[in-house]
């Protein structure tokens, strides 16, 4: 007979998505009264992260191999204020503008993956430069806050709701409420899937598994690191363009102060995920509910309404030093094995 | 003639090969830039290292870089020194500066007092307050990398978004402003100095003279090249890099006070916003390897004011405060590729190449 026996791992796992599960329950239980319950809460927090999601499913891919990629909040910050003046200023059409963004994505890839590949630079240094021309590639475009309202194609993107056949409630004004979610909903839950298969079932996916687990034997396989590597960083900076976009659907504007901090929320989920930041482990799934405790706690404490908002930042910090001194535990007891 | 190319080549070779090229050249390459552009605009040349006493203090653009850059370089001791033995870098060093800040602001004014001009306290309970903050943050860093062998850069992450979110709790979510000149002496003047300067040389003086006349420098390097063989030697490896973190803590808080100090006031959103990675960036401009190991102190102090005058140098250059930032990520890039050892191999196949063809047009 054969039996399966639950690794650290896949235990880490269940934990977090028991985590969130509990999580989600106390909130309906608490906070019904403020329409917790509806479907539509959850969908909103798809809603509001699904820029997020993207980007941690291609951390996801980076910290796979071992590495960082923290230049991801300000290359949505490009994204975003170059869609913004784009449309507004020069007035080209907004499909062409997407195309661009994501050539962007996949140029800015490509130099950091060199970097990190081929010139063997510590990811976090490089990440750490992408960062900072990221930011200030954004101030050179523009310095002010630039509103997206002229462009009817990307206006209508924005507002279009895909309602749900089922979970339709009359409000207590017995108006008829249907659950909705956006194009960036289906937009990251494609990204999502996509990444799990690849993951699973190809080659690539395999060795970023390889290179992360251990370097050397990666290499005496016969697999191409440093181009494994660099296609790894490329995919992140695409999917980190995508969410840019979804990003940019949600606000509608671009600024230079965009999505500041949004590298260490995808760190964060990604890390609560179950991923592990020497590389090697992981899995979107984790991170994908990863992101959905970030976006329960921020809702949590703004359904709250008294809680300040820096609470839901030391409740994420928390939780992330839990996973850690999970995981590290874990380790140790498989290091003394 | 070619024996003499050759003597001049390997001098060459000498100087570059030096522990302190890479950051004095930066310097040198900064001050040039300097200079050119005075001459250009019709200015005297040198009016980057002129030095004059107005209303009883020192000014002048090199003044201002020393003081400005007292931050970054308190910061770059100690995470040269978390860098050296943990092979990790310390990225919660800009939200510590700020909870520091925050907690020394609260003490002297009392919760959820907005602004204040009498301290409610004695200004050296809330200074040390504030150190102390500092250095319970590195114990908590140093407690997770040290014994729990977390990952450096994921312990620190977690006070990197924690830190600041509890001096904002700490300040009841306001800017508390301290309008007293006794806690504004750390920003301004001690005599004609400013006493940022004297701060971070007061820092510089006891982490340097702590490192020579003890062992505690070679301790730290060992740890950093082989953590397994220093523990087998005899050294107590995990807890050299607990100190190492609670160094780094100690080195955040004191930054925080005085940038607190500069502004009356604890801004918990904007102090110390990106100080770690200049902090960083310092240690590596410095020589240092980001991968641990041997450590000079000098290097990163240069490097931390280097970077501070190629900020001054761009703002005197007429760019913005928010464009700053691409060239210094051009910088940077530049400065980790020389130190690449991939660049470096290649640099040295071109130079063999190149004399193997010399040879061959001798022959």
């Amino acid at each position: 007979m054969k039996t399966k026996k639950i690794n650290s791992n896949t235990l880490l796992l269940i934990i977090t998505i028991a985590l969130f599960f509990v999580m989600y329950l106390a909130g309906c239980v608490v906070y019904s009264a403020k329409g917790f319950t509806h479907l539509q809460t959850f969908l909103n927090i798809l809603i509001n992260n699904a820029g997020l999601l993207c980007v941690t499913c291609g951390m996801t891919c980076v910290m796979l191999t071992g590495g960082i990629d923290i230049s991801v909040g300000s290359l949505i910050a490009l994204d975003c204020m170059f869609l913004a003046v784009g449309m507004e200023r020069w007035g080209m059409s907004a499909p062409l503008l997407c195309v661009l963004v994501l050539v962007i994505g996949i140029v800015f890839g490509i130099v950091q993956g060199f970097c990190v590949g081929y010139l063997q630079i510590q990811p976090f240094i490089v990440t750490m430069a992408g960062m900072f021309f990221g930011r200030g590639m954004t101030a050179i475009i523009s310095t002010d806050q630039v509103s997206i309202s002229s462009n009817e194609w990307f206006v209508n993107l924005a507002n279009t709701r895909i309602f749900l056949p089922f979970g339709a409630y009359t409000n207590n004004k017995g108006v008829l409420q249907v659950p909705y979610i956006r194009i960036t909903v289906v937009v990251a839950l494609i990204v999502l899937v996509a990444i799990f298969l690849m993951l699973r079932y190809t080659k690539f996916g395999r060795s970023l598994y390889a290179v992360g687990g251990n370097e050397q034997s990666a290499v005496m396989m016969g697999l191409n690191v440093p181009m494994t590597k660099l296609k790894a960083y490329v995919l992140s900076s695409f999917l980190c363009s995508i969410g840019g976009i979804c990003f940019c659907l949600n606000t509608m504007s671009g600024n230079v102060q965009q999505a500041t901090g949004l590298e260490m929320d995808a760190i964060a989920s990604s890390v609560i995920g179950g991923t592990l930041l020497t590389g090697g482990v992981g899995n979107v799934i984790g991170s994908f509910f990863g992101v959905l405790i970030n976006g329960t706690i921020s809702t949590l404490v703004k359904t709250n309404g008294k809680l300040l908002s820096s609470w839901s930042n030391i409740a994420v910090a928390a939780l992330l030093c839990f996973f850690i001194v999970l995981q590290s535990i874990f380790a140790n007891i498989k290091a003394k094995k | 003639m070619q024996s003499q190319e050759v003597v001049q080549m390997s001098k060459v070779k000498k100087l570059t090969g030096m522990p302190l090229f890479l950051p004095v050249f930066c310097m040198l390459l900064v001050m040039l830039v300097n200079v050119i552009f005075d001459a250009a605009n019709g200015n005297f040349p040198f009016n980057f290292f002129t030095i004059s006493v107005r209303n009883g203090v020192l000014y002048g653009r090199l003044i201002d870089i020393l003081n400005r850059g007292s931050e970054i370089a308190i910061l770059a001791i100690g995470m040269t020194l978390v860098v050296s033995s943990s092979a990790g870098t310390d990225i919660s060093v800009g939200s510590v500066m700020s909870l520091a800040a925050s907690f020394c602001c609260m003490l002297l004014a009392g919760y959820g007092v907005a602004s204040t001009s009498e301290l409610a306290m004695p200004l050296i309970v809330g200074v040390l307050g504030g150190i102390l903050m500092g250095c319970v943050c590195g114990a908590f860093n140093g407690f997770l990398v040290a014994y729990l062998n977390v990952q450096p850069m994921v312990a620190t992450l977690i006070l990197f978004s924690a830190a600041r979110a509890i001096g904002l709790l700490l300040c009841n979510n306001l800017i508390v402003y301290v309008r007293n000149d006794s806690f504004g002496f750390f920003g301004s003047f001690l005599g004609p100095i400013p006493t940022p300067i004297v701060v971070a040389a007061f820092c510089i003086l006891v982490v340097s003279l702590l490192l020579r006349y003890t062992a505690l420098g070679l301790y730290i390097q060992s740890v950093g090249i082989n953590k397994k063989a220093s523990r087998i030697a005899g050294l107590n490896s995990a807890k050299i890099i607990f100190l190492c973190y609670i160094v780094c803590g100690l080195c955040a808080g004191i930054a925080g006070i005085v940038a607190s100090s500069r502004i009356t006031s604890a801004d918990s959103n904007n102090i110390g916003l990106n100080f770690e990675l200049d902090a960083i960036l310092a240690v590596a401009l410095g020589g240092n390897s980001l991968g641990g190991g041997k450590f000079r102190l000098a290097g990163s102090i240069i490097g931390a004011y280097t970077i501070q005058a190629i900020t001054t140098t761009l703002y005197a250059l007429g760019v913005s405060t928010e464009q700053a930032p691409v060239y210094k990520a051009i910088v940077v890039i530049i400065i980790v590729t020389i130190q690449a050892p991939p660049f470096k191999a290649f640099m040295k196949r071109m130079s063999a190449k190149r004399e193997l063809a010399k040879g061959g047009a001798a022959a």
